[in-house]
């Protein structure tokens, strides 16, 4: 009897693996499969698509060919300045405001957080005509800040929601105590309550991060000139042109997704923490 | 929102309390509420000859609804939207629960890497992944067809992409294999979520695993299926970078992967010999605008309001 309960774990176990690992396997062959062709030559490529490079089909051609005539260092630059700008503006302002909806009682409070709340739900990418025209206006056109800001006005309805949550569990005690001793409201937020949310900065930079990396509508549209283009744009652009030239179309894929991967895979049990605890409330 | 004892009185620090909420709200009414309400405006305006602004009613609406030539378009786009759609409820949603229920089994091994290599595609760029499948579907590369071969489906194998038949549900196949992590994730939440004591009970009571999913936790889970559709719907309704990637701004063949985000696009910037118009585009976004509100609304007011009366 227990002999055979063991046996039926086992079995299930077996295929509960070969589950897994198929659904696995699906998720990451494409991948694989472009970043091993990306270190072929052409023939290789073409002649045995699914096989590793070996001595005889290894070549560094497209790359070669990607990085003499698209300006990947831009595009990297323009990527990673935009998401940390962002990504800092959007932790201090959103932590400034959570914090005021979450400890103080003034009239409006409530509506004040369901109306910063709204743009969790609406896509700001609806308002785009008015964004556009705005934008001229301020004469950012083809800056990166135009789009610095329009992602923080789109990173900031979520993550003073999950701050607001987060900002509710901390202890009483410890403000009343600063209060006691006399110390400013402004004292008390940057002195205490900012170190103690660093712990849901994690998951609020990660979903601020992640659409913005990987943002392609406003790019095309508010900074789509030269020297402007971020990494998904840039690699669209370049794609676009040298559509038949599978050697460079492969690097530069390549080349886009590894440094996205490295990050993943450092970054990624912070990642899934932050989805699976601050996502469903 | 469960707010934990009473509140500070703000009487008292009026000012920082003000300086705290200040910088957030305008930067976001001025990027995202004031261009959201403007583009409202704009889409009841015409821009005359001049290149003023005059005022014209629906008539916008009327031009985009009923038009002959723009409402094939139009509903073209809407109803292509809604099979997109379909494709990520009834492919993308189901695969993500099933592997949340797989993942969340009691004792199981290396549960994290899965998880981990599972989400992976989900951190990709949506560019990255057009060109990816692009390149994998091609008849020329032929490596579609190989993979095929390798299950004895070769004969299946076809110019997907290229077909107006099947270009649209293969766009949304692409997009379901990249997407498939965010139900995953957020179902598996919930079910850690859910107290042992509930399963171990139903277990010792000789309940299969399938029972206690399907009877026991799949019911609990609800509220997170159904805010993980409403999700699914604004994102769906508010593509746009998979197919502008792949078919560009004219989402070929024949317009058949045209969805409203392209056509959005395509209203607001023109294309070939046709000029764009931003008080058209404001219009195509508001009806876009609404229809993602409709959905919202009735999640809220329907869904989430019958399923909270059920739960416990």
């Amino acid at each position: 009897m227990a002999l055979n309960i063991r046996k039926d774990h086992a079995s299930r176990a077996v295929i509960v693996h070969a589950v897994l690992l198929s659904y696995t396997l699906i998720a990451l062959y494409p991948v694989f499969l472009i970043l091993i062709n990306a270190f072929k030559s052409r023939k290789g490529i073409f002649r045995e698509p699914m096989a590793l490079p070996d001595s005889k089909t290894f070549s560094l051609d497209g790359f070669s060919k990607v990085l003499a005539k698209a300006d990947f260092g831009t595009y990297f630059f323009n990527s990673i300045s935009v998401t940390v700008v962002t990504i800092a503006v959007v932790l201090l302002l959103a932590a400034m405001a959570a914090w005021a909806l979450s400890e103080y009682k003034f009239p409006g409070n409530t509506a004040l957080a369901i109306y910063l709340a709204i743009g969790i739900m609406v896509p700001i990418r609806l308002g785009t005509v008015s964004i556009l025209s705005l934008v001229v206006d301020l004469g950012l056109v083809n800056t990166l800040s135009a789009l610095v800001l329009v992602y923080v006005a789109q990173g900031l309805p979520l993550a003073i929601f999950i701050l607001t949550e987060f900002m509710h569990q901390i202890p009483k005690d410890l403000k009343e105590a600063a209060r006691c001793d006399g110390v400013g409201e402004f004292k008390i937020f940057f002195a205490i309550i900012l170190p103690l949310v660093r712990p849901a900065v994690a998951t609020v930079a990660v979903f601020t991060m992640i659409p913005i990396w990987n943002d392609l509508w406003f790019p095309l549209i508010l900074a789509p000139g030269d020297g402007k283009q971020t990494i998904t744009l840039g690699v669209q652009q370049f794609i676009g042109q040298y559509v038949t030239d599978w050697n460079a179309v492969l690097a530069s894929l390549s080349l886009a997704i590894i440094p996205i991967l490295i990050l993943y895979l450092i970054f990624s049990r912070q990642l899934i923490r932050g989805l699976t605890s601050g996502a469903v409330k | 929102m469960a707010h934990s004892g009473p509140m500070t009185d703000w009487r008292k620090a009026k000012l920082p309390v003000f300086a705290f909420l200040a910088p957030a709200t305008i930067l976001y009414t001025l990027f995202m509420i004031y261009p959201l309400i403007d583009s409202i405006r704009l889409s009841f305006f015409s821009a005359t000859n001049g290149g003023d602004l005059a005022f014209v009613g629906l008539d916008n609406y009327r031009t985009v609804l009923s038009d002959p030539d723009w409402s094939h378009t139009f509903w073209n786009s809407f109803w292509n939207n809604m099979k997109f759609f379909a494709v990520h409820m009834l492919v993308q949603n189901p695969i993500g629960i099933a592997l949340a229920a797989v993942l969340s089994l009691p004792r199981l091994k290396l549960r994290n890497t899965y998880r981990t290599l599972i989400f992976m595609p989900t951190m990709l760029s949506v560019v990255i992944v057009g060109f990816i499948w692009q390149l994998i579907l091609s008849p020329v590369w032929g490596v579609g067809a190989d993979i095929l071969d390798i299950v004895g489906l070769k004969s299946l194998f076809g110019p997907w992409l290229g077909k107006e038949g099947s270009a649209l549900i293969t766009m949304a196949f692409i997009s379901v294999w990249q997407w498939v992590g965010i139900p995953m994730m957020l179902i598996y939440a919930a079910l850690l979520a859910i107290p042992e004591d509930l399963v171990d009970a139903a277990i010792v009571d000789g309940a299969t695993h399938f029972e206690v999913f399907w009877h026991i936790k799949l019911p609990l889970v609800l509220p997170t299926v159904a805010m993980v559709s409403i999700l699914t719907f604004v994102g769906n309704f508010n593509a746009f970078d998979l197919i502008y990637a792949v078919k560009g701004a004219l989402a070929g063949p024949n317009f058949s992967t045209d969805i409203m985000g392209t056509l959005f696009y395509r209203t607001f910037f023109g294309y070939q010999l046709q000029l764009g118009s931003p008080t058209l585009g404001a219009t195509v976004a508001s009806l876009m605008f609404l229809i993602i509100l409709a959905g919202v609304l009735f999640y809220l007011f329907v869904v989430q309001r019958r399923l909270s009366r059920y739960q416990l």
